[in-house]
């Protein structure tokens, strides 16, 4: 009863990585399929077909302009990732290297300097900083990635801080210690192992975060500019026509969803996948 | 009648047998000793008395206490029974409390929980059993908080929340593992007098045997679920039945073999030590006074000796061995390693290594075996070599393939070994035992010892043998020093210490040592 149990929990758990990996490749390959082709030109307009329902022809339907939505979220799912992906791995980038040498040095002044750099960054809303830097650079997809790249700094930064403090004080560090290793040495070889789960985790849900706050910078104007698509600005021109024209709205809504939701998956039973004591008893 | 009587219980936890046709009766007012090494099920026979089983758990047989059958009880009944009927006290104080409530609240939950009376009603019930348990207001307040409290005054609240309303079993699960000796008498005696005054039946869970064998009225030894041996106290300890029972005894009073030759050259000096660490700066002018750690500590490791050192917590134990390792600096005096000084000269530090408490903690989980036991080679600035990892596994008793193998996979005695082979890798000539062997079980602590001893032999190696258990120093150790407050009190010969101590302080320690008593005619 015992394996039992035990075994319909990791499946569980594999079913969950599985619908994750399928749900965020699926996406990911319709972005890459978009390099190269789309059922029609998003720069096409054609108003004569202009608000039509989802049909064979054109399976999401057309927008204001006769542009196929299909396509349009084929093309927006290329901004969208390659805009969360970027602006995690600033964070990560530089969140993680900063977090962990505030923790080896914890109590220092470097480790006073780091923290408090976060909290600055942390005290202004993202949105605001974001339309700071559009004000300035003016609008596009490469300011919209540096405005939520910083705000991914102070994430990794304080949690991967935080998820090595304590390791610093277990006995493993000490006899790391004992063979004359220095802190960086230990931070990459001792503690980086230990909090990737954290990290991966941390990362998926700032992705999707990231997909939002895309979503959500174009959706105010300030992010990806026309004619490229994006989820978010997608949503924002649909608004007014909602009543007519619902597929508008719904379809790069579900995109978002269904990203962000196998993303969340994915990154949960990656989690375990990365863990030598539970994917021991996978096995 | 007995109070609580257990008949054939038997537990299984998702099919897996834990537990097979236990049986024990506790009266009132008479303490029974569990006896048992972990995995032998002694904690889940206490829990299932309190029905707090883990998930999937089944039980068969029957539990009764007093007149209530516990296993047909319902959740309501059993509300009921825990903590009035049955009190509970567990092995880490640190962790029973809730560290943002004072104690007086602590205490008076309990009751409230139970009685229908005001806060105020409970908070002067609480300080009565807190002074019962020997917390009297005047010295601690009920508006204390835990962390003000010692490891030995903490384990008093969570009696005093096990007792506060009179239960008629209390059930302590390893009460004094995790105290210091002298401590741990304390509390011993604490529960023997709640017993006598009260009537209560004791229920007391160790994996010590000299723990249980002053106070307990009979014992019950227990090994893989399974009572083997039961009787009156005194009587079982003349004459055990049960092959268990006799390696148990066997292992507790090990005296492990060593033919090492000490020699005259001092190998390891250290000369007029002192650490300090700073405190928290109170006021804006006066800088705060440091808080000594070590104190003007010397003393000399002869080649091929093993010393030990014995102290209990925060008398500065670890400290020193952080300062021998050149961890910590320190803020006077002289360390030396076959005359080169640690701090000076870091090649000193290539011919020692250390084996920490921790079997669980001093390992990294995510690299494998092979990669954590070849650490220390980094020092020498090179990777250790196939054959190196093979032979410092196979010389501990392990196998040339356990390399691949991540470190959950060993159990705490394998993991300690582990520990050792990754001492001995660089082939040092001085191993610091930091309480290496304090948190295994009786029979692996043997066999670990015998591993030491015969490793000295073969290599002649020299052991720091830090510890707050005296029975290990006595046992391995060919000269002891006694620490207390960052200075040593006393020292020389083990004999001559164990049988003459001078200081105060070092006969306290021995006589709060329990011990097993020796009796006539014993045969082992």
């Amino acid at each position: 009863m015992m394996s039992e149990t035990r075994s319909s929990r990791t499946a569980l758990k594999s079913r969950n990585l599985f619908i994750g990996v399928a749900l965020t490749s699926i996406f990911a390959l319709a972005a890459l399929l978009s390099l190269i082709w789309t059922p029609y030109d998003v720069t096409q307009l054609d108003i004569s077909s202009k608000l039509k329902s989802p049909s064979w022809e054109h399976l999401f339907g057309t927008d204001h302009f006769g542009r196929d939505t299909f396509s349009m979220v084929m093309v927006g799912a290329q901004t969208s990732i390659s805009v969360a992906f970027i602006a995690v791995g600033i964070g990560m980038g530089l969140g993680v290297p900063l977090g962990l040498s505030a923790a080896a040095y914890r109590g220092g002044l470097l480790d006073e300097f780091i923290m408090r750099g976060n909290d600055l960054i942390f005290a202004f809303p993202s949105l605001l900083i974001a339309i700071m830097i559009t004000a300035v650079f003016g609008p596009s997809a490469v300011n919209a990635i540096i405005a939520i790249g910083i705000f991914n700094i102070p994430v990794f930064a304080r949690l991967s801080r935080g998820a090595a403090l304590p390791l610093w004080t277990r006995d493993f560090i000490l006899s790391a210690r004992v063979a004359g290793k220095g802190s960086a040495r230990i931070s990459v070889e001792h503690i980086l192992p230990n909090i990737t789960n954290l990290l991966v985790v941390q990362g998926t849900i700032q992705f999707s975060l990231g997909i939002l706050a895309e979503a959500g910078l174009s959706y105010v104007g300030l992010g990806v500019q026309p004619p490229i698509p994006s989820w978010g600005r997608m949503l924002a021109e649909s608004q007014t026509l909602i009543s007519i024209a619902p597929h508008l709205a719904l379809f790069p809504g579900f995109a978002i969803l269904l990203t962000v939701l196998g993303l969340n998956l994915a990154g949960d039973g990656l989690r375990d996948l990365l863990d030598p004591r539970i994917r021991r008893t996978r096995r | 009648m007995s109070l609580l009587s257990i008949q054939d219980l038997s537990l299984s936890i998702h099919g897996q047998s834990i537990l097979d046709c236990v049986s024990m009766d506790i009266g009132p007012g008479e303490i029974c000793g569990v006896i048992g090494e972990s995995g032998s099920g002694k904690s889940l026979t206490a829990l299932s008395v309190m029905q707090l089983l883990p998930e999937g758990a089944t039980c068969s047989g029957s539990i009764a206490l007093s007149d209530i059958e516990i296993l047909q009880a319902d959740e309501q009944t059993l509300c009921n029974i825990r903590g009035r009927a049955v009190g509970m006290v567990f092995q880490e104080p640190m962790t029973a409390l809730n560290p943002v409530q004072t104690i007086g609240q602590q205490v008076a939950e309990t009751i409230r929980i139970h009685q229908r009376v005001s806060r105020s009603d409970a908070m002067v019930q609480a300080a009565k059993t807190l002074r019962k348990c020997e917390l009297p207001q005047e010295r601690f307040p009920l508006s204390r908080y835990p962390h003000e409290l010692s490891g030995g005054q903490r384990q008093r609240v969570v009696i005093a929340m096990a007792i506060a309303l009179q239960p008629k079993l209390l059930i302590a699960d390893e009460p004094t593992t995790a105290l210091d000796v002298t401590t741990q008498a304390e509390i011993l005696r604490l529960l023997q007098r709640l017993v006598a005054e009260d009537g209560m039946g004791l229920m007391l869970i160790t994996h010590d045997l000299a723990v249980v064998t002053d106070i307990a009225d009979h014992i019950i030894i227990m090994n893989n679920g399974k009572v083997v041996e039961r009787g009156q106290a005194k009587a079982l300890y003349s004459n055990m039945n049960h092959p268990y029972t006799k390696s148990l005894f066997k292992a507790s009073t090990h005296q492990p073999e060593r033919l090492g030759q000490v020699e005259d050259t001092v190998l390891l000096s250290v000369q007029n030590v002192v650490r300090d660490y700073p405190m928290a700066r109170k006021s804006l002018i006066k800088k705060p006074a440091p808080f000594r750690a070590l104190n003007d500590v010397s003393f000399n490791i002869y080649k091929g000796e093993c010393l030990g050192l014995v102290g209990e917590s925060g008398c500065g134990k670890s400290t020193l061995t952080r300062a021998i390792m050149g961890l910590d600096d320190i803020q006077g005096g002289v360390i030396s390693l076959n005359g080169k000084d640690v701090f000076a000269d870091e090649t000193a530090r290539e011919k020692m290594q250390v084996v920490f408490q921790d079997p669980y903690g001093s390992f990294n989980p995510r690299h494998k075996v092979g990669r954590l036991v070849s650490e220390p080679f980094f020092r020498l600035g090179r990777s250790a070599t196939n054959d190196e990892i093979v032979e410092s596994l196979v010389s501990v008793g392990l196998e040339a393939e356990d390399r691949n193998k991540y470190i959950h996979e060993f159990s705490g005695g394998q993991r300690q070994r582990i520990a050792i082979a990754r001492a001995l890798i660089i082939k040092p000539e001085l191993i610091i035992l930091d309480e290496a062997v304090s948190a295994l079980d009786v029979s692996i602590r043997a066999q670990i010892l015998d591993l030491l001893a015969k490793l000295s032999t073969e290599r002649g190696l020299t052991y720091l043998f830090i510890t707050h258990d005296l029975t290990v120093v006595k046992a391995i150790s060919d000269r002891v020093l006694v620490m207390r407050d960052g200075r040593i009190i006393e020292h020389g010969d083990t004999k001559t210490v164990f049988h003459s101590p001078h200081h105060d302080y070092t006969k306290k320690l021995i006589a709060s040592a329990p011990q097993i008593q020796p009796v006539e005619g014993i045969n082992i």
